[in-house]
């Protein structure tokens, strides 16, 4: 997020998209209804009526997989109406004007084409949010799940750079990190282009940097993805570890992953619980997890946190910090001796430098945000104040592409795909609590009423979904949270690994799955 | 104290003190020492002025004024205790308990379950001089997992209702005033499964009586034993919470939001709230495992399994090169987890074969 979760309750226009906060992230989803109550309008795209949109001044109901063509149609207005944050574009930004002049051909007209909602609405969100004394933008996966992810991203910055929402407090461009700490996984330098503290692999200096601090030679090259990893196993790629995912479930395409690492030499998994994933490994390691072990992470607002162990861990299991280290020092692998957490932490601070004014002591009462760059700096609560990271915020030119997939005559309607608020991700976790049953005991497809008598389903009946990769039986829900002709259901319940139906492709840049689209059939079971 | 040009004086028993206008006595007070007794005061909320616990003598003004509702003004003398006051509040109290059927509840019923207990004690209000009138009478048929409604030690100081509106932004409860009846309910009056309730869980842990309970926690009621509390993060997704696991005996028995907590304030989700069982779950993986000869996989020492591990990865080097391990850290797992795991690539293999599980 480039500003604060506190400055959820600060806009006075808020533009969501993409997100179903009240469900997936309810406690920042508070701030909002704070600011709602102070008075603040809101927008919301997105393609089902989730609570979010019941509570939206302007709702626009688009079409999955869509999000450009409303973005470019706003754009479009916000331009053509003299909107625009002139003295902002000219002081901070750079390639504005080829950007607006791309901008001409797409009337909100068009984008209503393509997304199904109607133009007059498409130009009230585009006055309100630029119209805006603090407009700011939230989202979540339901942005970022698609081919075109990246380009989703930039859409938003484009029209954040449009009207100058961003760098102040109560506006920026603020996406909902999903896990606890996919925020310091990134952190840490868990990807392949970067080092800790996303110091690029490609650039000498960090190459050198890296080489005095490991002690070898690091190639100047960006690995592969995860995605592509897992194209590769069994060829280019032939043993792996994964921590703490249950990759079989959470990923798209199920048949291809098992195919995937059950053609792998060597498989090691570290997790809580024997996964899907780790049934297909050679080696499993118990990992302590939450309330056995201590460390640190970061939060979607990249505020850095402790975490305390309040129990001994389970068995016989130990911290994933400490397995690693093992698991290194018997491949004689130097730099493993640690003795806590604390020590990794510290360890990590010193090279990196978004973390570099902190340590294991200041963070204990998580106040820092990052970056902190150097000991005695209060941290960064707001991202782009004054200045860009690299000088001026640049106008991406971009179009609309499809989804991957499109609908046809063969899978005539759109699969999308989520969370619930009771649930998380594949129930690892959640599953195991007692009581959550009480509420939410097994998966239901959600259908609109009308679809539900035109397809020949019934409410509460089974229907089988159906996709190019595969098939799966699951319940039916009527509710107009559907609209007609998009279904919706969640990837957390185990017989209905509706993972099995998607995965039709990837943005070209992050590799992300499109989870959030995906043709499908559905019949009566 | 920065002399900033907004800020006011005014004389707080017998002590001048600073504030800035649109401060309330009780905000004054409280940076003092000496300690207003409050009942329907909750900091996050917005002043309600119910209880009249917290009420204090103004010089020149004839009643004493609620201190929470109450704005400081410039010169005003306060007096927060006096002889008159405190009776004033002890009989009220007393009238607060003798509605009740019960004064002393488990701490594990929540997180200001025990705010009218330390108070009748406080002012020694444990008489039962007055005949009780009934708040409410509890809601037994309501037989969620997560939340009791034992209305019978209800006050009615709608703290509950209110941090639902105000917090929770939800208003799933409000207040139902039907003739002399005056009780906390939802829309329609039913159960909290049937509203709009999220079982975020934030009445209960505002309420000072324990008329809302925890159930969960309560399970753990009555046993032997100190209850331990323990900060670290919620497990769940990317906001960050902050919460106070509560243990005994090296058993978790309950969660409670951190109310200073930087990301949360207070506030939790049903997830961080109540889904915290899998953690001493039987489920769990207690030893390594270790694929055998025949297919399966086998309990294994840590020894055993590590040299394993090891020796595939070792094998893969050898006769596929670096480039052929591959790494796959955890967004769910600590900074440690994923740094260990980034530098056991880099430093170990020499590559950049890395990534975590965000593109899922
Ligand atoms: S249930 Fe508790 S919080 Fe609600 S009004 Fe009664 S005493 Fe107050
Ligand atoms: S649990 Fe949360 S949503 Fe439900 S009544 Fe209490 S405060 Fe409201
Ligand atoms: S705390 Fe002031 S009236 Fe209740």
């Amino acid at each position: 997020m480039s500003n604060p979760l506190v400055d959820m309750q600060k806009p006075d226009v808020i533009f969501c998209i993409g997100t179903n906060m009240t469900e997936c992230h309810p406690v920042a989803a508070t701030g909002i209804k704070k600011a709602l109550a102070k008075g603040a309008r809101m927008i919301v795209a997105d393609p089902r009526r989730i609570r979010l949109a019941e509570l939206a001044d302007l709702y626009l109901p688009i079409r999955v997989g869509s999000d450009v063509a409303l973005l470019l149609g706003m754009a479009h207005v916000i331009s053509r109406e003299g909107l625009a944050d002139e003295a902002f574009i000219a002081e901070r930004t750079t390639g504005s004007e080829e950007f607006r002049k791309h901008l001409e051909q797409f009337t909100p007209e068009w984008a209503a084409e393509i997304t199904g909602v109607n133009a007059a609405d498409i130009e009230q969100a585009a006055l309100l949010y630029a119209g805006a004394e603090r407009g700011a933008i939230y989202y979540t996966l339901g942005i970022t799940e698609h081919i075109c992810g990246v380009d989703n991203v930039k859409s938003l910055c484009n029209l954040a750079l449009m009207t100058g929402h961003i760098g102040r407090e109560g506006t920026g461009i603020n996406p909902l990190r999903g896990q606890n700490n996919i925020q310091g996984a990134g952190d840490s330098g868990a990807i392949p282009a970067n080092y800790p503290g996303f110091q690029p692999v490609v650039d000498p200096a960090n190459q050198a940097k890296f080489r005095k601090l490991y002690g070898r030679e690091i190639p100047a090259e960006v690995g592969i993805t995860k995605v592509t990893a897992l194209d590769r196993c069994g060829e280019q790629i032939r043993a792996m570890i994964i921590d703490g995912e249950n990759t079989l479930v959470s990923d798209p395409d199920r048949k291809h992953c098992q195919h995937a690492l059950e053609s792998l030499d060597h498989l090691v998994v570290i997790d809580l619980f024997l996964t899907e994933t780790g049934e297909l490994a050679d080696v499993v390691f118990p990992a302590a997890g939450f309330g056995e072990t201590d460390g640190t992470c970061a939060n979607t607002e990249r505020r850095v946190q402790r975490l305390r162990a309040a129990v001994t861990p389970h068995g016989q299991a130990k911290p994933d910090w400490w397995i690693i280290s093992q698991l290194a020092r018997r491949l004689g692998i130097d730099g493993f001796e640690y003795e806590s957490a604390r020590d990794v932490f510290n360890e990590l601070c010193d090279l990196s430098p978004i973390y570099a004014g902190l340590d294991w002591d200041l963070v204990e009462n998580g106040e820092y945000q990052w970056p902190v760059p150097e000991r005695g700096h209060p941290g960064t609560p707001i991202l782009h104040e004054g200045e860009f990271e690299n000088g001026r915020g640049i106008f991406s030119v971009l179009s609309y592409r499809d989804p991957a997939e499109t609908i046809d005559d063969e899978y005539p309607v759109w699969l999308t795909t989520g969370r619930r608020l009771e649930s998380y991700h594949t129930r690892t976790q959640s599953g195991r609590a007692h009581g959550i049953d009480y509420l939410l005991s097994e998966e239901t497809l959600e259908v609109h009423p009308d679809d539900v008598s035109a397809w020949g389903l019934e409410d509460a009946g089974w229907c089988e979904l159906a996709s190019r990769r595969g098939a799966v039986r699951v319940k039916v829900q009527a509710t107009d949270r559907s609209p007609r002709g998009t279904v919706f259901c969640s990837f957390s319940f185990n017989d209905v690994p509706v993972n099995i139906l998607t995965g039709s492709g990837y943005d070209p840049v992050t590799q992300t799955a499109e989870l959030k689209v995906c043709p499908v059939r559905i019949s009566k079971a | 104290m920065i002399e900033k040009d907004d800020s006011r004086t005014m004389i707080l028993d017998g002590v001048e003190v600073s504030f800035t206008p649109g401060e309330t006595i009780y905000e004054v007070a409280s940076r003092s020492p000496g300690e207003i007794p409050t009942l329907c005061y909750d900091k996050r909320l917005d002043p309600f002025g119910g209880c009249r616990l917290c009420v204090v003598e103004v010089e020149g003004v004839r009643n004493p004024v609620a201190s929470c509702t109450t704005p400081a003004s410039e010169g005003m003398e306060v007096r927060t205790s006096t002889e008159a006051i405190d009776e004033h509040r002890r009989i009220l109290l007393e009238l607060v308990a003798s509605e009740n059927r019960q004064i002393d509840v488990d701490p594990l019923r929540g997180y200001a379950s025990q705010e009218l207990t330390e108070l009748v004690d406080r002012y020694e209000a444990r008489t039962g001089r007055f005949e009780g009138a009934r708040s409410g009478s509890s809601r037994t048929d309501d037989d969620n997992p997560f939340i009791l409604r034992d209305y019978d030690l209800c006050i009615s100081c709608y703290r509950c209702v209110r941090v639902c509106a105000e917090e929770e932004g939800d208003h799933a409860i409000n207040v139902l005033n039907r003739g002399f009846e005056t009780r906390i309910s939802t829309e329609f009056d039913g159960s909290l499964k049937d509203s709009d309730c999220t079982f975020c869980g934030q009445c209960v842990q505002t309420c000072p009586t324990g008329a809302l309970g925890d159930r969960k926690a309560m399970r753990y009621e009555g046993e032997p034993g100190n209850i331990e509390k323990t900060r670290p993060i919620c497990p769940y997704c990317g906001v960050g919470c902050s919460i106070d696991v509560m243990t005994r005996d090296d058993r978790i028995i309950g969660v409670q939001p951190a109310m200073d907590g930087p990301a949360n304030l207070g506030a939790l989700c049903i997830k961080g709230q109540f889904a915290y069982d899998f953690v001493q779950h039987p489920d769990r993986l207690s030893t390594p495992l270790i694929r055998g000869e025949d297919g399966e996989l086998h309990e294994a020492t840590w020894d055993e399994a590590l040299d394993r591990a090891a020796a595939g990865f070792k094998e893969a080097l050898e006769k596929h090169g670096a480039e052929s391990v591959y790494g796959v850290a955890s967004g769910r797992a600590p900074n440690e987890a994923a740094y260990t795991m980034q530098k056991f690539i880099r430093a170990g293999f020499g590559t950049n074969q890395i990534d975590n599980c965000s593109r899922a």
